[in-house]
């Protein structure tokens, strides 16, 4: 048996042996074919699935921000595309001589590059955000592994410090932080689209597959600021905030008819386009949201209360008892003290804060309490700005006789700039109070009524009387212009009691007063040295941008006596 | 003329295994074309290495069965001496020690075992076919053995895999007795710890890599899980030529070697796949008809040899890509790019032809 297998064998291949190879073979391409199977047709669904999250991606395709444009049209808030920086670690092999270059047209230090890049792990690093393009065109000419580009759009502000309260500025994000940015986010920002596409292992887009949707930019907004207005008003005010060593200042300019805040500023600002300049004492909004005792700039609304009650005129005669009033335990003094008796104008035109208390107690309290409310104070001034205070106006249930007669000299009341410019336009208007926008108005929108038209004018011609002599603020006056305004001089409410002295000096006014176009408030957080009344700090910056504001706006001046006086005298003359 | 020009060209090709050929080298262009991203250098350096391989099968399908086995021993020789050569002289690629400069070109000795050792082998069985005593099969082992060790030295652990399995096909077919392939089986069962201490800490990992591949999803275990996800990728239809993701994106390694068959299996799905499994498995069918119908006992054993090796390497490349086998350095016959196992390849596709016809002419 066994030598015959041997023999078998030693002739022939054993037959069984080859057999045993075929079926071996058999089964190896039968395993192969399962196999396969099993990958491309039973596993398939899965395997697709993690090969395409390694290839797809959906990506945000990114909105651009909408501009920002003064009521001419004049940008004052522009998106401009930029390009951020990223690496991926894992393929950012970079020799040294490649690293110094890159962080040499970044401009970073090596060592802080070389950190961010020791990471392997990560995929995903941002090495320097928001480079203008000139740069990023340097980055892409290094052609290095693993670097990458991501294009981002970043808020460029032509006018700085300027206008960077009104208008704010958008976090790295693009999203709206403060000012304007934050309370028109959803109008300005647009939709970001996404399209899905095919990425390399590295991470570079190599296709783009489909839109799946396009991304909406986001609409421009027209505001109701002059751009040259506020370039004035601002210098004005800063010139006279660091002329007196002020700690802070602002100012609001309203086109009385429409509402429209032509300006506003605060002092001290900062430049939107430079974060290292973002303190909260810079980018606070003081005119919007700091409230402060109005003083004297309260009282007109104290005598038109007094005269739409039908209680007293113009001319009539109050006593102000040489200055001194005692109304409970507490005595009311005037500043200055010329005399026994004034008339209301005079009051006013003077500031005698006894004739103001005198007139308010002679009120019934609701009748003050009505005017000052729908004049818009203890209520924000609805302006759609963020963060707007409403201030303090207690209501006149609980009014004891020595509120009463402090209110009225604007002690015990507390109101922001923009508040009180607000309420001023009432005596610009004949008696309108117009709604609040920072958004040009293409259409007027009927206001409320506060006082009647005769009262209004009479308190007009009042205030007009304040920039004349015997007033106290003949510095408000603009040549070629009548202007209104009154003046208001309060010393600081320091942890509750008043600071003997610090002072916030203020003046409100109108111009022209014939028919009223402006009003422009002025506010300066204590001023240091010898001036330091409203007449005196905040009446030339009054002066100054309501003459450079009407010139402007193309008024036409009221008042062609006080320019030609100057031509007469002169120039020789030809006719009349 | 040209009738008779193509008559002596002809005269020798078996037209079976040359259609086989043909058809498997143009898809392997294709493929190359698709995995090397459209890269026409690439894909005319393989088209002439095809040329330089087909040139040699040819002179190989022309050599008379007598001068085959007489050149057995040299090219064995020569084969040792080149893996010794590789040892003292070679240069490294990727960590192993593999190549060989002419000066000319760069080759891979190891390759040239791969039929060296089974020709070898049956040239010597020949000699012995009237007795086939036990050191007869001991001096084979040896003979196998030999350069087997010389080649996981480099290290090329799928090559010495496969030129191990070459000298076995050939002990097997020469009648290897049942005990002492059992011994061996069992005393390789009992060596299998020793094995995996003697392996190289990365060929451990592949290993055990193939057992859980997620265990280092960026690591070991990329190449099996990208190619099991490209394969997947392709469904039943495939993704089209050209438009294979994982390759084109590059998340595919060695997608122009080892793991070509990943392409191949994302661009034309299931349906390319079978037709590949078939096309490979009528070449090995034809080559295992002509040795079953070879003349001599060499002829016989080195047809068998030489077409177990090819279907070895088959199953390797094609079980190591689709996650079956651990990840070792075999390409896919005539698919991959790689000249030196091209001309290794159709050399011994050559042999069979040799085979094929020169019994043909003997028995007119």
């Amino acid at each position: 048996m066994r030598s015959r297998t041997h023999s078998a064998r030693n002739v022939r291949l054993p037959v069984w042996r080859a057999r045993v190879l075929v079926l071996l073979v058999c089964a190896g391409f039968m395993t192969l074919a399962a196999r396969a199977l099993y990958l491309q047709g039973l596993n398939k669904d899965f395997l697709q699935a993690r090969g395409e999250s390694r290839y797809a991606r959906t990506i945000d395709a990114v909105a651009n921000r909408g501009t920002i444009t003064d009521r001419n049209g004049d940008p004052l808030a522009i998106s401009t595309p930029v390009e951020s920086v990223w690496a991926s670690p894992q393929d950012a092999r970079l020799s040294s001589a490649q690293r110094a270059k890159l962080a040499r047209v970044l401009d970073m230090p090596v060592r802080s590059l070389a950190r961010r890049l020791a990471d392997g792990e990560r995929e995903f690093v941002y090495l320097k955000r928001q480079l203008p393009p000139e740069v990023a065109a340097k980055v892409v000419a290094l052609n290095l592994p693993g670097i990458f580009l991501q294009r981002e759009y970043r808020r460029y502000y032509p006018a700085a410090e300027v206008a960077a309260h009104v208008i704010g500025f958008t976090s790295v994000d693009d999203r709206g932080q403060e000012g304007i940015e934050l309370a028109y986010q959803d109008w300005l920002a647009g939709k970001p689209g996404s399209r899905r596409v095919i990425k390399d292992r590295l991470g570079r887009i190599v296709e783009d597959v489909e839109r799946m949707s396009a991304p909406r930019d986001g609409r421009s907004l027209a505001l109701s600021i002059d751009r040259n207005v506020q370039y004035l008003a601002y210098r004005e005010l800063r010139n006279a905030a660091i002329a007196h060593h002020a700690k802070a200042a602002s100012i609001v300019v309203l086109d009385v008819h429409s509402g429209e805040v032509l300006a506003l500023a605060n002092w001290p600002s900062y430049n939107p386009n430079n974060r290292d300049t973002f303190h909260t004492k810079r980018t606070r909004n003081r005119a919007v949201v700091d409230l402060f005792e109005p003083g004297s700039t309260l009282k007109p609304f104290t005598a038109a209360a007094a005269m739409d009650a039908g209680l007293l005129d113009p001319g009539t005669v109050i006593d102000v008892e040489s200055g001194r009033l005692r109304v409970g335990n507490r005595t009311i003094r005037d500043v200055h003290s010329d005399g026994d008796f004034l008339t209301v104008a005079q009051v006013i035109q003077k500031s005698s804060n006894v004739g103001s208390a005198k007139i308010a107690l002679s009120m019934d309290p609701q009748d003050l309490w009505q005017v000052l409310t729908t004049a818009g104070f203890g209520a924000t001034p609805r302006s759609g700005f963020p963060g707007e205070a409403s201030g303090r106006l207690r209501d006149f249930d609980h009014w004891k006789p020595i509120e009463q007669a402090t209110v009225s000299y604007g002690h015990g009341i507390s109101v922001s700039l923009l508040q009180l410019a607000r309420a001023y336009t009432v005596f610009a208007t004949d008696g309108i109070l117009a709604p609040l926008t920072f958004v040009r108005r293409d259409a007027s929108v009927p206001g409320q009524r506060v006082i009647s038209a005769r009262t209004a004018r009479l308190v007009r011609t009042m205030l007009e009387s304040v920039t004349e002599p015997g007033g106290t603020a003949l510095q408000a006056r603009v040549t070629g212009y009548r202007v209104a305004g009154k003046t208001g001089t309060v010393h600081k409410l320091v942890n509750g009691a008043y600071a003997p002295d610090r002072y916030i000096s203020s003046f409100v006014g109108l111009a022209p007063t014939s028919r009223p176009r402006l009003v422009v408030a002025v506010m300066i957080d204590e001023p240091e040295g010898e001036k330091y009344y409203g007449g005196e700090v905040a009446a030339p910056v009054f002066r100054e941008v309501t003459a450079g504001a009407l010139r402007v706006l193309g008024v036409p001046p009221d008042n062609i006596e006080d320019i030609r006086r100057p031509l007469d005298d002169e120039l020789p003359r030809e006719e009349v | 003329m040209i009738n008779r020009f193509l008559a002596f060209i002809g005269r020798h090709l078996d037209r079976q295994l040359m259609a086989l050929v043909t058809i498997l080298l143009a898809i392997g262009l294709l493929v190359l074309f698709s995995a090397s991203g459209g890269n026409v250098d690439r894909t005319s350096a393989h088209a002439v290495n095809i040329g330089i391989a087909v040139t040699i099968m040819w002179i190989a399908a022309n050599i008379p069965l007598h001068y085959l086995a007489s050149i057995a021993l040299p090219l064995y020789l020569v084969g040792l001496l080149l893996l010794i050569a590789v040892e003292l002289f070679g240069f490294e690629v990727n960590g192993a020690q593999r190549w060989l400069n002419l000066g000319f070109t760069s080759i891979q000795p190891s390759e040239l075992m791969k039929i060296a050792v089974p020709m070898m082998l049956a040239w010597y069985f020949d000699r012995y076919e009237a007795v086939l005593r036990f050191r007869n099969f001991v001096t084979a082992t040896i003979l196998v053995v030999i350069p087997v060790l010389l080649i996981s030295r480099q290290p090329d652990l799928g090559t010495a895999l496969l030129v191990a399995a070459a000298g076995f096909y050939v002990l097997f077919l020469a009648g290897l007795s049942m005990r002492l392939l059992l011994g061996t089986a069992l005393v390789g069962v009992a060596a299998l710890p020793f094995l995996w201490e003697s392996l190289h800490e990365y060929q451990k990992q592949r290993v055990l890599t193939l057992l859980d591949p997620m265990q280092d999803p960026l690591g070991a275990g990329y190449h099996t899980i990208q190619s099991s996800i490209a394969m997947g990728s392709g469904g039943v239809l495939g993704k089209g030529w050209l438009n294979g993701t994982q390759s084109q994106l590059e998340f595919l390694p060695e997608r122009s070697t080892d793991f070509i068959f990943a392409v191949y299996g994302e661009e034309f799905g299931l349906l390319g796949n079978v037709v590949l499994i078939v096309l490979f498995a009528l070449l090995i069918a034809r080559g295992l008809v002509i040795s079953a119908n070879a003349p001599t006992m060499f002829s016989r054993l080195l047809a068998g040899g030489v077409t177990l090796t090819f279907f070895t390497y088959v199953f390797v490349n094609m079980g190591m890509v689709g996650g079956l086998l651990p990840v070792v350095g075999v390409p896919l016959p005539l698919i991959s790019y790689g000249g030196t196992a091209l001309v290794t390849l159709l050399f011994g596709v050559g042999l069979l032809m040799s085979i094929r016809t020169n019994r043909r002419l003997v028995q007119t």
